[in-house]
């Protein structure tokens, strides 16, 4: 049934791979619309007042917090860097998490940096698909956890079908040594340390938006677009065809 | 022989007359930017910080270039008359939103990296915003639109790999197309937004 879904994404793609900047399809848009306003209110009384409150924290106990968070997502970026052929970040990865994990005390440190291996950009199972030519599909609104899009979700369903080593440990597997809660504290403590880390910022979206679902979903396709073409070290934006028209006329 | 001289000085010093105005795109950011950290900083009161910084808008940034580019295809569908209209309530619009965007805050450090020319027309450059205790550092890269070399326009903010001007152009849409492709709605939304 996976597999169908994801194929029958891959045959979107090959239709749609000439066009590079496409405008987003949004299939679900008035029951979005109302998950939004329901996440919307969530981080009203819940999110924004805890990530107040974490930012309050001395900045070395939010950096290692961060720390942790970041060296945890190597387990999952590993994996990908070598799904996407990027074998040599994934080497950098894994001797950051056996570095970070070890001298770093659980990662809260970032010893590896210090000897010359820089943090390299997160990927993961969504990223991994859209580099293999599978198109986002659809976009939608999860509750508490935000937008998405088919290919994203499918992305997810990996790492609960054994993709990512953290769940395997903590969730999936019964071991001595983790439980369940630390998987979702640990992406509860994700959750507030992005959204303490844009405070600022998404007032400013909030306060200046004449539609903020709307750009709240531009956002999330921009971005997931230039993590999937791994734009971050280039200066190329991702698509220069309306900026030519408008010139033209 | 007196005329090619007196010719060849003409064009040699309208050559360096260009060369003069000519104005890099890395330089015309850093001015930019020199110039409204020097605004945020003073200790002028908030509304004349926010006139301040429009004049630097105004003078720095294609705003009807972006207004075009953000309403995308239907640019090409309405009337002149709705065109001069959106043209005043975005210009309105966009003066509210960057200086609202900005007088947040106080010493923006921005530092400009590398530019790179994309095309002909298009300059890109990088910079910078300084980390503080609060905020991560962001990455900014600015479009600059070149086609006149002697005013270099800024076009486009691109904060972390996210454009602002691809941003408003899909809110903006977004409002045309959940009002049955109806322009009113957006100049109203948009002079909503101007009086709040």
């Amino acid at each position: 049934m996976f597999w169908l879904a994801l194929m029958d994404t891959l045959e979107l793609s090959k239709k749609n791979n000439n066009n590079n900047y496409k405008d987003v399809k949004d299939c679900f848009e008035t029951v979005n619309r109302g998950i939004f306003a329901f996440n919307q209110g969530l981080d009203k009384v819940f999110f924004k007042p805890i990530s107040k409150g974490y930012r309050m924290l001395p900045r070395p106990i939010r950096s290692g917090t961060s720390n942790v968070i970041s060296n945890l997502g190597n387990v999952v970026t590993i994996p990908n860097n070598v799904l996407q052929g990027q074998f040599g970040n994934a080497g950098v990865n894994s001797l950051r998490f056996v570095i970070n994990t070890t001298l770093g005390i659980a990662g809260i440190f970032d010893v590896a940096s210090y000897y010359g291996l820089k943090k390299r950009e997160k990927e993961d199972y969504g990223q991994t698909f859209g580099r293999w030519g599978i198109n986002e599909g659809c976009y939608f609104v999860l509750p508490v956890l935000g937008p998405t899009t088919i290919r994203d979700s499918f992305g997810s369903l990996v790492n609960i079908m054994g993709g990512d080593a953290w769940y395997n440990v903590t969730v999936a597997n019964d071991t001595q040594y983790f439980n369940e809660a630390d998987y979702w504290l640990s992406r509860l403590t994700s959750g507030v340390d992005f959204r303490a880390k844009n405070l600022e910022s998404f007032d400013s979206l909030e306060k200046n938006s004449i539609d903020l679902y709307a750009s709240v979903r531009s956002l999330y396709i921009q971005d997931r677009q230039r993590k999937i073409k791994n734009l971050d070290k280039t200066t190329e934006t991702l698509s220069d065809d309306d900026w030519e028209e408008l010139d033209s006329q | 022989m007196k005329a090619i001289k007196f010719a060849l000085i003409i064009i040699f010093s309208i050559f360096i007359n260009n060369l003069s105005l000519a104005k890099e795109s890395d330089q015309l950011i850093r001015e930019i930017v020199d110039e409204a950290a020097s605004v945020l900083s003073s200790s002028k009161s908030i509304n004349l910080k926010i006139e301040t910084l429009n004049d630097i808008a105004e003078r720095s940034v294609d705003i009807n270039g972006i207004g075009m580019y953000t309403l995308g295809k239907y640019r090409k569908i309405i009337s002149d008359e709705q065109k001069t209209r959106y043209k005043k309530l975005f210009k309105l619009y966009f003066l509210k939103s960057f200086s609202s965007r900005l007088v947040d805050y106080t010493d923006p450090k921005i530092e400009i990296i590398s530019q790179k020319k994309i095309n002909e027309k298009y300059t890109i450059v990088n910079s910078i915003l300084k980390a503080t205790s609060k905020n991560p550092e962001v990455k900014i890269d600015w479009r600059v639109y070149t086609k006149n070399p002697e005013k270099p326009m800024i076009r486009d903010l691109i904060v972390e790999g996210l454009s602002l001007a691809r941003t408003q152009k899909e809110e903006f849409n977004s409002v045309i197309q959940n009002n049955e492709g109806d322009i009113n709605a957006l100049f109203k939304t948009l002079e909503e937004f101007i009086i709040k």
